[in-house]
């Protein structure tokens, strides 16, 4: 039951959200200002992590098909598509839920507790829209974007190990990630990261929008805004590649 | 002109709000009392629309509060300025900014014209040099005094302050007082009040309600409140020895 009432008042916040803004300069600006806050900001979170990752697959790749019979080439091709398929979008993403998520639901939960919320109401000014109208949009054109930068910093983490521990030659590694690349492997991931995006910084938002009470609470709101996050990410997941690859 | 009919309202374990009935004019400063607890701001929320009332009606000019669609409260509101008891400052924004989302949302004047308008409020209540600083950084009469120049940024039809002057010391709560007097009397604005301070009753209360435990339990001018003998209001306006003695 308390299922039902969490979704509809999800959705009817959604309908809040996306109704006509006030003012577009001012809704653009805020975007930049989010992509720079959320996303930016994460540079150097997703650079560590995509690096020990691929770092991390390249071992286990080579150790699992350590096999006469089996060219080398085929570690860091399916480092590759590992990283390209899972690593690099959802497992990045459930750690952006995080840190984003997190970050998100105090941010906004503060603003209700502390009245900012009701203050934005009473000016006139659609709460809802103004807070999170932005972040959404933010973050679903700047995930992309780390995703992206996520699948080289990867194959660089990969390529460093291969080298540093001789696993592979340079030569079979370059070749391997080359090898039998789709593309449409890549659009499955940036469209899976969209979707991702939109999630957390939608569940997060939900979770601090609706924060009653007062710090505590704030700080209820944010784990329960990770968890949520984190367990619509796996949903959505399984949902997309039963979708788009099978 | 707001008018409240009979508005009632409870929370779980008790009622806050019983029967009340009350008629703010414009151009003259309305006055909710009432000790710590009496109800005083979940009638203000009431008033904006923040809380729903469980019975009772809230006018604003004869046209019923509740048949506004969401979209028509939200117009309605861009011509409320509001004070919350805490003030309620974005913290992410400075002073100015605090100050400027109102008018970039629903003026189109310049860049200068904003930033006249700021200054000029700002210094009506004290604040000049204050501009660039976080509401992390300010005092807590500070902050107050930034959230009633916020309030009146947009020269609101309606002005309605959660204890504007409590936490200041004596001069600039008077200050306080005959700002929000002069700008009730300037732009015919309908202004409503609540305070616990006698000080302001007696500067500016034209029009004073009296709240205890819910019920609205006394009505009239700052001249009737010295000589009412309704035991509970002079229980509250005569509460030291030394008022006591000079009743
Ligand atoms: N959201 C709420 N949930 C439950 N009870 C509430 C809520 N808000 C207020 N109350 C109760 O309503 C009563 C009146 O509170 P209110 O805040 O209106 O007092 P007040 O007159 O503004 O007092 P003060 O002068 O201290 O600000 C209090 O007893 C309070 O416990
Ligand atoms: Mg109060």
């Amino acid at each position: 039951m308390k299922l039902f009432y969490h979704l509809g008042r999800y959705f009817l916040l959604l309908r809040r959200i996306f109704s006509k803004p006030e003012n577009h300069r001012l809704y653009f600006k805020q975007v930049i200002h989010e992509m720079d806050k959320l996303g930016v900001a994460s540079l150097g979170i997703v650079a560590i992590i995509s690096f020990f990752m691929g770092m991390v697959v390249i071992i286990h790749m080579t150790i699992n098909m350590g096999n006469p019979l089996i060219s080398d080439i085929y570690n860091s091709y399916t480092t590759r598509d590992v990283l390209v398929l899972e690593f690099s979008s959802t497992v990045l993403c459930l750690i952006l839920a995080g840190k984003v998520g997190s970050n998100i639901a105090s941010e906004i939960g503060t603003m209700r507790v502390t009245e900012q919320i009701d203050a934005l109401e009473t000016m006139g000014i659609n709460s809802a829209a103004y807070l999170i109208q932005p972040k959404i949009i933010g973050m679903m054109l700047v995930i992309p974007v780390l995703v992206t930068l996520s699948i080289f910093i990867g194959l660089a983490g990969g390529m460093f190990i291969a080298k540093i521990g001789n696993l592979v030659t340079m030569n079979d590694f370059l070749f391997g990630i080359r090898y039998q690349f789709k593309p449409y492997y890549v659009v499955y991931s940036l469209v899976k990261s969209v979707v991702f995006a939109f999630l957390i910084t939608s569940v997060s938002a939900y979770h601090g929008y609706y924060t009653k009470g007062g710090a505590l609470e704030v700080g209820r709101s944010s784990t329960l805004a990770v968890v949520y996050s984190m367990i619509t990410i796996l949903i959505a997941d399984y949902l997309i590649t039963q979708i788009m690859l099978s | 002109m707001i008018r409240i009919e009979s508005v009632s309202k409870s929370f779980e374990h008790q009622q806050v709000l019983k029967q009340i009935d009350a008629r703010f004019n414009p151009g003259q400063t309305n006055l909710i009392i009432g000790r710590s607890g009496s109800g005083k701001t979940v009638l203000m929320k009431c008033i904006i629309g923040l809380i729903q009332p469980d019975s009772g009606n809230i006018f604003y000019n004869d046209q019923k509060f509740s048949d506004f669609t969401p979209q028509q409260q939200l117009q309605f509101r861009k011509e409320m300025g509001v004070v919350f008891q805490a003030g309620a400052l974005f913290d992410s924004m400075t002073v100015e900014q605090n100050l400027k989302l109102p008018m970039d949302f629903f003026t189109n004047q310049s860049q200068k014209e904003k930033t006249d308008r700021i200054n000029f409020c700002l210094q009506r209540v004290n604040l000049e040099k204050s501009n660039h600083l976080y509401p992390s950084e300010l005092s807590g009469g500070m902050k107050k005094r930034v959230a009633i120049a916020r309030a009146i940024v947009l020269n609101p039809k309606y002005l309605i302050c959660d204890e504007p002057n409590s936490g200041l010391d004596p001069l600039t709560a008077i200050l306080i007082d005959n700002l929000i007097r002069e700008i009730t009397l300037e732009f015919n604005t309908t202004t409503i009040i609540n305070t616990h301070d006698l000080n302001s009753v007696m500067e500016i209360g034209d029009h004073v309600i009296f709240l205890s435990e819910g019920e609205k339990c006394w009505e009239g001018s700052r001249e009737d409140i010295l000589h009412t003998d309704n035991k509970t209001l002079n229980d509250f306006v005569f509460a030291s020895e030394l008022m006591k003695k000079i009743q």
